[in-house]
C-alpha cells in the first residue's frame, strides 16, 4: 500500500485523558481546545481517551466538546505504569486509527507517549507549544528548542501523527452544559503490567510550582538561604509560592525542585515576581509566559526590566518586605 | 550485573552561540560535553556499581569526536564506552536513534539501561522510553532513587508521576531514567583521566550492527522532519519601572492583584 493510501485511512483527532488523584487533569480541556480546532480544519472527529479504575467524570470530557469519549476500565490504572497503559492505548489506536493523538506533557505523560509512539512506529513531537493544519491536512507541530532560542515546525510522514503538548500552554475548552454526552465503553486488552509492581505510592502533599497563581522567585541578589524567608512571606501574603533561578540551586541555596527556567520548571502564573534575578535567557524560558511579570532589581540595566511589566529599581532586601507588609495590610482591610 | 548508561554528547549550553540568520546552533562556539542529566546517570551506575558490583559501560551515539566523551567517562570510572557512529545515522530524529540504539543495545550484554532525564539541547526526554519500548523491556522516568533488589530485579523511586511519589519494582532488564537528583557525577582521578588517552572503545556503523538499514535509520528512516525553523521574537513588555515612589508602585500592583483575585485573604 502506498504512503498516501495509508495515510488516508487515518482520521480523527484523540485526545488522551490523564487522571490525577480520580480526577482528569485539565491538561485534558486544554488539548479538547485545540484538538477541536483540528478536528475541524480537517471536517473529522474529535474523541477521547479515559484509563481509569472507576468513574472519574468523563461526562466533563464531552461537556468539554468530545464527540465520544472512550472509557477503558481496570482496576490495575489506578497505578500509573507505562507498559500497562502504552499497551492499552497501542491496541486501541490500532483498532480506531486516529490521524492525531494528543497527549499532555505530563510527568507520566512524558514517559507514556514515546512508549506508544515506538509501539507503533510513529513519529512523536515533543512539548509542543502550537498545532495547526496545514493545506494538505497535515498537522504542523510547533515547539521550542535549543533553550527556547529557536522554534521548530515540524511535521511527521507516518500516521498517527503524535505529539505531547505542554501544560498550561492552550486555554480550557469552555464546557458546553447542553452537550450531548457519548460515552463508550471499551474492555481493556491488557489487565495487569508485565515485570512490574508497584509498590508504593505517596501523595507529594505539595502544591506544584507550575500550579501556583503567584509565584516569588529569587536569584543571585538573595545572599544566603536563609534569606529565601523573606520570600516566602510575600509568597504566604498572595498565596503563592517560592522559586528560584538556577543560580541558587548551583550555589547549594535551594533544591532543583523549585528551579524555574529552561532546566527546571516552566511556569505560567498569574504573577511573577522576580527578585534579584538579571533575566538570563536560560531563566527567562522558564516565565516569560506569565500573565504579569514583576521585576525588583538594584541594578536599573538588568534584562529582566525589559520583559517585565512593572519594575522596582532597588533593593530587594528592602522593597520585599515592604510588599509583604503593605499587601498583608491589604487583606485584613478586605476581609 | 551489566550496566549501559546512554550518554549524549552536546554543546555547553551556557555558552554556545546561536546563529539566528541560519537557524542553527553555532556548535563550534562552545565546548562540547557530556549532558549534564546523563552525568547523574553515570553517577547511579558507578554508585550501583560499588554497592552491588556491576561491569559499567558508556554507550553514545555521534560523530567520531564524541569519543571525548567516553574518555570522559572512563575517567570518572566508567569501565568501558561503545561509540555509535555512522554518517548514516545523521539526521535521526528520537525514533530513528532509538531503533539505532536499540539494535546496538541489543547485541551487547545489559541487565540495566540507564540515561538521564532529557537532553539539554534536543528536552524531547523520548529516547529512553522508545528505546525500552523497542527493546521490549519496562522503564521508569524521574527516578531519583535506585536499589538492587535482589537477582533480576531492581526497586525505584520515581519523583512525581500524577502527582505521587511511586516505588516500584521492576524485572530486570530494565531502563531507568534519572533526575539530577540522583546525584552528582565524580570528578576523574588523573589516573584514570592519562589511561583514558590511550583506552580503546569498540566504534560500530551501519553494517556492524544488525537489523539497521539506510531506510530505519538516520534522516531516511526518521518519521518527523522539521519544516521550517523560526526564530521567536523577544517578547518585551512594556516596563513601567519605579524607582523611588514604593507607594506609587504599591498601588500600581494592587490594582493589578485586584483584577486577578490575588492576595485577599
Amino acid at each position: 500500500m502506498s504512503t498516501e493510501a495509508r495515510t488516508k485511512e487515518y482520521s480523527g483527532v484523540l485526545i488522551l485523558a490523564e487522571t490525577e488523584h480520580g480526577k482528569i487533569h485539565k491538561v485534558a480541556y486544554e488539548l479538547l481546545g485545540k484538538g477541536r480546532q483540528i478536528a475541524e480544519a480537517c471536517g473529522e472527529q474529535l474523541s477521547c481517551l479515559v484509563l481509569t479504575p472507576e468513574a472519574c467524570g468523563s461526562e466533563e470530557l464531552c461537556r468539554r466538546g468530545a464527540d465520544t469519549v472512550y472509557e477503558m476500565r481496570a482496576a490495575a490504572f489506578a497505578q500509573p505504569e507505562e507498559t500497562l497503559f502504552a499497551q492499552n492505548i497501542t491496541a486501541f489506536i490500532r483498532e480506531k486509527k486516529p490521524a492525531v493523538v494528543l497527549i499532555g506533557a505530563t510527568h507520566f505523560g512524558r514517559s507514556l507517549a514515546p512508549r506508544i509512539a515506538a509501539a507503533l512506529g510513529t513519529g512523536l513531537t515533543a512539548d509542543c507549544t502550537e498545532l495547526c493544519v496545514d493545506e494538505e491536512g497535515n498537522l504542523e507541530q510547533i515547539r521550542p528548542a535549543f533553550s527556547d532560542n529557536i522554534l521548530a515546525h515540524i511535521k511527521t510522514v507516518t500516521r498517527p501523527q503524535m505529539a505531547t503538548v505542554r501544560y498550561k500552554e492552550f486555554a480550557e475548552a469552555a464546557p458546553d452544559p447542553a452537550a450531548q454526552i457519548h460515552i463508550e465503553e471499551i474492555a481493556p486488552y491488557q489487565h495487569e503490567p508485565l515485570g512490574v509492581q508497584i509498590e508504593e505510592i505517596r501523595s507529594i502533599g505539595e502544591l506544584a510550582i507550575t500550579d501556583a497563581e503567584v509565584v516569588v522567585a529569587g536569584g543571585r541578589g538573595i545572599r544566603k538561604s536563609e534569606d529565601l524567608a523573606i520570600l516566602q512571606e510575600l509568597a504566604d501574603v498572595l498565596g503563592g509560592q517560592v522559586g528560584v533561578s538556577r543560580a541558587l540551586v548551583d550555589a547549594g541555596m535551594a533544591s532543583s525542585s523549585i528551579q524555574i527556567g529552561y532546566s527546571g520548571s516552566r511556569v505560567k502564573p498569574k504573577v511573577y515576581i522576580a527578585c534579584g534575578i538579571s533575566g538570563a535567557p536560560q531563566h527567562l524560558a522558564g516565565m516569560k509566559e506569565s500573565d504579569r511579570i514583576i521585576a525588583i532589581n538594584s541594578d536599573p540595566s538588568a534584562p529582566i526590566f525589559s520583559i517585565s511589566d512593572y519594575g522596582f529599581v532597588g533593593d530587594l532586601y528592602e522593597i520585599v518586605p515592604r510588599l509583604t507588609e503593605y499587601f498583608s495590610k491589604e487583606g485584613s482591610h478586605e476581609v | 550485573m551489566n550496566i549501559i548508561v546512554l550518554i549524549k554528547e552536546v554543546p555547553d549550553m551556557e555558552k554556545v552561540r546561536f546563529d539566528s540568520s541560519r537557524g542553527v546552533v553555532d556548535r563550534s562556539s562552545a565546548p562540547a560535553e557530556i549532558n549534564p542529566f546523563d552525568e547523574s546517570a553515570l553517577q547511579a551506575a558507578l554508585e550501583l556499581k560499588e554497592r552491588c558490583g556491576a561491569r559499567v559501560r558508556v554507550l553514545t551515539m555521534g560523530p567520531p569526536q564524541a569519543k571525548r566523551s567516553l574518555q570522559d567517562a572512563y575517567a570518572r570510572g566508567a569501565d568501558g564506552g561503545i561509540l555509535i557512529t555512522d554518517r548514516a545515522f545523521g539526521g535521526s530524529d528520537t525514533m530513528a536513534t532509538s531503533r539505532t540504539l536499540a539494535a546496538a543495545i541489543g547485541q551487547e550484554d545489559y541487565d540495566l539501561i540507564l540515561c538521564g532525564e532529557k537532553s539539554v539541547d534536543g528536552d524531547t526526554a523520548q529516547v529512553g522510553a522508545e528505546t525500552a519500548e523497542l527493546l521490549g523491556i519496562p522503564h521508569a522516568y524521574y527516578a531519583d532513587s535506585i536499589e538492587e533488589a535482589g537477582a533480576g530485579s531492581i526497586r525505584v523511586g520515581i519523583e512525581n508521576i500524577c502527582g505521587d511519589r511511586q516505588v516500584r519494582l521492576m524485572k530486570l532488564p530494565a531502563l531507568v531514567s534519572v533526575t539530577k537528583n540522583i546525584g552528582k557525577l565524580r570528578l576523574p582521578t588523573v589516573k584514570r583521566k592519562l589511561e583514558s588517552i590511550t583506552k580503546e572503545f569498540p566504534s560500530k556503523g551501519l553494517s556492524e550492527i544488525s537489523g539497521l538499514t539506510k531506510d530505519n535509520t538516520g534522516f531516511q528512516g526518521s518519521p518527523t522532519k522539521v519544516a521550517k525553523i523560526e526564530i521567536p521574537k523577544v517578547q518585551k513588555r512594556q516596563s513601567e519601572i519605579f524607582r523611588e515612589d514604593f507607594e506609587a508602585f504599591a498601588a500600581r500592583l494592587k490594582d493589578e492583584f485586584a483584577e486577578r483575585g490575588i492576595g485577599k485573604a
